[in-house]
């Protein structure tokens, strides 16, 4: 079957509203991506028939929660290929996964002068500030992988920089910027060589690409379910099971517990020792019902298809005068999100007058003031790409570019 | 259109060729203010008798043409006519759109008034003078209302 975008786009109910008098073009899925009536239903479904606390009910909605809530547990590792539920642990987004490692293996790893955690210049600032944070509770030095002037990782320096000092290293999947898809296998072969752990932030590949844990030889990614069609509120973490269970809790509370007494507390195993308090069931199971929809459609067919709508729109900003690709500037290794520069005019300014059309993109440091430094700018103009995205959003783009030029002309 | 009403002549040709802008010795108080959302920056130097203020820094034409107003209106007077000026910038910015502005206090700075039905925007135009206000009180003199800037 082909990858029918027309049929995909009547899944979407907002794809089809007006903004400033023109056809949406919804060209910030880096963002947050919109959500399918199949996820706004399963949402609705859940609150209206099943709606009660998860874990401690012996009746009969309690029952069916738990089972919905497991269930998108479930389905969540099938679709990672986890290899089991209890090695994913429900969060409210990526950046609680990434301070929850921070955290709980920051202390099991007993972190201290001399120990080195290692990240890039690419990293979203959620995974950036976790590790400065944990650096400057236990002494541990952060070092981080430079970026070229392709925008890819520079990994001249591995030997060097992973090292027998270096504990962790925590980097981004797909960069939320340069849409630099990283090949960490060497990274990862190297850590594994040195008796580091790795990490991999991958909020902008989940949602777009196949991602099989397993394969990917990583000890803990981390993904939210907004940027994937699912709700905000509910994020995700994969660890392997035996560091999750060596690592001690990070939020203290319900659910998290073996036993309580009033002299000290023993904890539940993983996931539960990390799920303290009534976590977001509608949402968890909203993730669920996201993940069938896009495992209906086939990750890989979705990955094509945005690889598709990459070149056209490589091709097309190329085309225009003025207009500076910030990132790789073809589609090979890379993913669905393009930034770029107007010459002259202020990504503030770029982003007003393409709302103004219609075309939502975002403007700013994309939360990656690094990664923008590196590429001496203080902000960019960032294009992001979905599944549902057509050619023809990508031509509105274009022709807003010339509306750009005419004002600051 | 809307568009219009946010990008007038006047602040596109302030954008343009900026008045008064570069950092000039001597000063008496400066103070360097960034917008955390957007990653704009501005640096502005007060004489502490306001017979110059000069600034430099890097933003969008909202931000960047509010600084050369600034400029243009406030050099050479005194605090108190300063500070009527900054408390009626601030009222015409929170004003989402309602507020009608004095053209005689103003000047240019009026045509800041469509920017003010753009929430996401109004940071941009208050930026340089908050970084002003910052920069006299360093400067040893109090020009009055400080902005309240809402994320």
């Amino acid at each position: 079957m082909t990858f029918d975008v027309a049929r995909i786009r009547a899944d979407f109910p907002i794809l089809g509203r007006e903004v400033n008098g023109h056809p949406l073009a919804y060209l910030d899925s880096g963002a947050t991506s919109q959500k399918p009536v199949q996820v706004l239903d399963a949402v609705r479904a859940h609150n209206e028939r099943h709606n009660a606390n998860v874990s401690r009910s012996v009746h009969t909605l309690g029952t069916e929660a738990t089972m919905a809530y497991e269930g998108a547990r479930a389905k969540v590792a099938a679709f990672i290929n986890a290899g089991t539920p209890d090695e994913i642990v429900f969060t409210k987004n990526s950046t609680e996964a990434i301070n929850l490692v921070a955290y709980s293996l920051g202390q099991h790893l007993k972190l201290g002068p001399g120990d080195e955690i290692v990240i890039s210049e690419m990293e979203h600032h959620s995974n950036i500030v976790p590790w400065q944070l944990l650096c400057e509770r236990t002494g541990a030095t952060l070092r981080w992988f430079g970026i070229t002037d392709e925008g890819r990782l520079d990994e001249s320096g591995l030997e060097e920089l992973v090292n027998e000092r270096t504990r962790l290293v925590a980097l981004v999947h797909v960069s939320n910027v340069l849409g630099t898809i990283n090949d960490v296998s060497r990274i990862a072969a190297r850590a594994r060589q040195v008796g580091a752990l790795v990490l991999l932030d991958s909020s902008q590949a989940v949602p777009h690409l196949p991602v099989d844990v397993r394969e990917l030889g990583v000890d803990f990614i981390a993904f939210t379910g907004h940027k994937m069609l699912a709700p905000t509120g509910i994020g995700v973490l994969w660890g392997r099971f035996e560091l999750l269970a060596k690592m001690p809790p990070f939020l203290g509370g319900g659910s998290m517990i073996e036993t309580v007494t009033m002299g000290g507390t023993t904890y539940a195993a993983p996931p539960a020792r990390f799920e303290a308090g009534t976590p977001p069931i509608a949402e968890a199971v909203g993730l669920g019902a996201a993940v069938d929809y896009l495992t209906a459609l086939g990750m890989a067919e979705v990955h094509q298809h945005e690889q598709d709508i990459t070149a056209y729109a490589l091709k097309a900003l190329a085309d225009v005068p003025g207009v500076r690709v910030v990132g790789p500037l073809t589609p090979e290794g890379r993913g669905g999100t393009v930034s770029f520069a107007v010459d002259g005019v202020h990504p503030h300014d770029v982003g007003q007058i393409l709302d103004a059309q219609g075309v939502q993109v975002r403007v700013g440091h994309h939360c990656a003031k690094p990664t923008c430094v590196r590429f001496g700018v203080p902000a960019l103009t960032r294009a992001s790409f979905y599944l549902y995205t057509t050619t023809e959003e990508v031509d509105a783009l274009v022709r807003g570019l010339d509306q750009v030029k005419k004002v600051f002309g | 259109m809307m568009l219009d009403a946010l990008y007038q002549e006047i602040i596109l040709d302030h954008y343009k060729h900026p008045h008064g802008r570069g950092l000039r010795d001597p000063f008496d108080g400066e103070a360097h203010h960034v917008n955390p959302t957007c990653g704009d920056e501005i640096t502005v130097r007060v004489v502490s008798d306001f017979s110059d203020i000069s600034y430099d820094g890097l933003g969008c034409s909202i931000s960047q043409a509010s600084a050369s107003v600034l400029h243009e209106l406030v050099v050479g007077k005194a605090p108190a006519e300063i500070a009527a000026i900054q408390e009626a910038f601030v009222e015409l910015m929170q004003g989402r759109g309602q507020v009608e502005p004095d053209e005689d206090v103003l000047g240019d700075a009026v045509a800041f008034a469509g920017v003010a039905k753009f929430p996401a925007r109004v940071k941009c135009a208050l930026l340089p003078w908050m970084a002003f206000k910052d920069a006299a009180a360093r400067a040893g003199v109090d020009v009055g209302v400080s902005p309240e800037v809402k994320a």
